[in-house]
């Protein structure tokens, strides 16, 4: 921005105008002209984005406290989030380790910007957490290659390498919002299942260049080396387009949950695809129709028929701030935040409702907007104490839009029954999500 | 499903197998023979192409059933042991909702080479990868005769499991053929 648009800017009217319902104001109030806030609303107990300003401190005077008064601790080699954020964790669905598949959710809630911390981020893993040592790793490249190849890790990494930003997503994220009721129950449990991180790793094509393409190859198997050997089918179009070996995640070595050392990326498709642990790719001619391609993430349609190899995360967004278990405390300025993102491409719009979709206004979308990954979107909101039912939603470059919940039904239909909170009863769910603000500021799940 | 309309570059793909130079890159892939991958190469294809010599009936994996996977599947198969969600392998009706719990084998399972593939690759959980192919066989035998797809003494090799006729054969819709 020149110093010309900041002078307009100082020029224009120093109060935000209300672009839609129920008090949601212009996302321009909001880049870089906090100042406005102070004087915004002329009247009203409005003075701050959290709440009223006219009240003294109550631990006022201000005085030093023990640890200005000491010196701190030493650095550690590794550094954790402070003791005070012991909250802000993944919750677990199988902590004891039965014999079944193993769910780590991210705190949305809890978190904010565009990328998942490495100790946030979702997992799914269904046969416990390999302990894999890189040393003896190996990755072999067969099938309908015309030089099958194996790599050791050492190899891998000297590789010409990528690196981009990708949301990750699980089909059975945000499949509880099939219930035929709103189940109740915070952002981790109801979206946690998707994160967004920055991954460096080798692109497969380049190591495709390597072994040759033998032309009746249209898919290629992957295959981890955790104990149940997850395998899925992918179209080559992917290997040959984004699909990469990822080495790192956030800057460091991937973290063994998710699939350490190497693992496929394929950007904006199915989570359960990028397989983890990956030791095996192997071209073939058609699928392999393993156990969780067939089966597992196989979506039953209201007509009794099933979709197979969805692949693709469809245009999604939700609130994070506020969302159920964040109480508003006192009526004044909030900024409405949230994730937004697409497995076809960016996000190009998030429209904010704050009246059950009566009204929207567009959000303000955090830059760099990237291809498939997560996009920040920010909305001021006066509440005034009433009533509010907040929604987003999204669109994509593509031109995809976020369905609405009963546009969603309508096609993809709606359990018979209320599942179990944390149940996948169904996959790929992108609708819309509705939070309503009660007067005391509590904020719920509804359908709206 | 067929996948021969499947649209694919062959263009990119005339380029990725002309390219015999790779000057670009480092070039550390080791040259490996197929028999040395043999361990490893366990994919199987719905046609039955990759399943292994053996053989196996439903009585000897019955027993192999009551060893080593009862304690979780339960004693008949239909799942339901406290405290652990292992999915029944015995029986289901009519699909009546779009819940995944509607899912089992014998409603839902396209293919019957699939199911060797994931018990040899996955099971028992605990074991996974220590079944001869001779017990896996057995238990899928044991599995498709509990649920009526295939006589009760029929074996089950490589040449018959790819037979078997898995009556949601043709239930499934892809959902974006443009990507494939």
């Amino acid at each position: 921005m020149s110093i010309s648009d900041l002078r307009r800017r100082r020029t224009r009217s120093a109060a935000p105008q209300a672009v839609g319902g129920n008090g949601l104001l212009d996302r321009r109030a909001l880049l870089g002209r906090g100042v406005v806030f102070a004087g915004a609303m002329g009247t009203g107990a409005v003075g701050s984005l959290t709440g009223a300003a006219a009240e003294p401190l109550r631990d006022a005077p201000l005085t030093d406290a023990p640890w200005s008064q000491e010196p701190g601790a030493t650095i550690g080699p590794y550094e954790r989030p402070s003791r005070f954020e012991k909250d802000v964790v993944r919750t677990l669905s199988n902590p004891s380790g039965q014999p079944s598949a193993s769910v780590a959710r991210t705190p949305h809630h809890l978190v904010n910007g565009a990328i998942t911390p490495n100790g946030l981020h979702f997992v799914v893993v269904y046969g416990g957490v390999p302990d894999i040592d890189p040393g003896k790793h190996r990755l072999v490249v067969h099938g309908l290659v015309k030089r099958p190849l194996v790599f050791t890790l050492e190899a891998l990494t000297r590789y010409p390498m990528v690196t981009r930003v990708t949301f990750l997503e699980c089909g059975g994220n945000s499949a509880q919002l099939f219930s035929p009721q709103p189940l109740q129950a915070n952002l981790q449990v109801l979206h946690g299942m998707a994160s967004c991180a920055e991954w460096t790793g080798v692109k497969l094509s380049t190591l495709l260049e390597e072994t040759g393409i033998d032309p009746k190859a249209r898919w290629f198997i992957a295959e981890g080396a955790d104990a149940p050997h997850l395998t899925r089918s992918v179209p080559l179009k992917k290997a040959l387009d984004d699909a990469m070996i990822a080495l790192y995640q956030n800057g460091e070595r991937l973290m063994p949950a998710n699939g350490y050392p190497i693992r496929l990326l394929l950007p904006g498709y199915e989570g359960n695809m990028n397989v983890k642990y990956l030791r095996r790719i192997k071209l073939v001619e058609e699928p392999a129709m393993s156990f969780w391609e067939s089966k597992t993430y196989a979506q039953i349609l209201p007509n009794g028929k099933a979709y197979q190899f969805y692949l693709l995360q469809e245009v999604k967004s939700f609130i994070t701030q506020p969302s159920p278990g964040l109480t508003l405390k006192e009526p004044g300025l909030y900024e409405i935040s949230g994730i937004a993102y697409s497995g076809a491409g960016r996000i190009s719009k998030v429209m904010v409702s704050a009246d059950g979709g009566r009204s929207w206004a567009e959000a303000a979308l955090q830059e760099p907007v990237l291809s498939k990954a997560f996009a920040r979107f920010r909305m001021p909101w006066r509440w005034d104490g009433g009533a509010a039912i907040l929604q987003s939603r999204a669109w994509d470059e593509a031109g995809n839009v976020q369905p609405t919940r009963s546009e969603f039904v309508a096609k993809r239909g709606e359990l018979k029954a209320v599942p179990p909170v944390a149940a996948f009863p169904n996959q790929h769910f992108n609708a819309i999500t509705s939070w309503a603000v009660d007067s005391a500021g509590a904020v719920k799940h509804v359908y709206a | 499903m067929s996948t021969r309309s499947m649209v694919i570059s062959t263009v990119s793909l005339a380029l990725f197998t002309a390219s015999a130079a790779f000057a670009e890159a480092p070039n550390l892939g080791k040259p490996v023979d197929p028999a040395d991958i043999a361990a490893w190469d366990i994919s199987i294809q719905p046609d039955g192409t990759g399943l292994p010599p053996g053989a196996g009936t439903s009585a000897n994996g019955a027993r192999i059933y009551a060893e080593k996977c009862s304690q979780c599947h339960g004693p008949d198969g239909k799942g339901g042991v406290a405290g652990v969600t292992a999915a029944p392998l015995i029986g289901g009706g009519p699909i009546t909702d779009i819940s995944a719990a509607m899912k089992t084998i014998a409603n839902f399972w396209p293919y019957a080479p699939t199911l060797f593939d994931y018990i040899r690759r996955a099971m028992p959980w605990q074991q996974p990868m220590t079944l001869a192919n001779d017990e896996v066989y057995a238990l899928t035998a044991y599995i498709l005769v509990q649920n009526k797809l295939i006589g009760e003494n029929d074996t089950i090799n490589a040449q018959t499991l790819p037979k078997v006729e898995m009556p949601n054969r043709d239930g499934f819709i892809v959902r974006f053929p443009d990507a494939m």
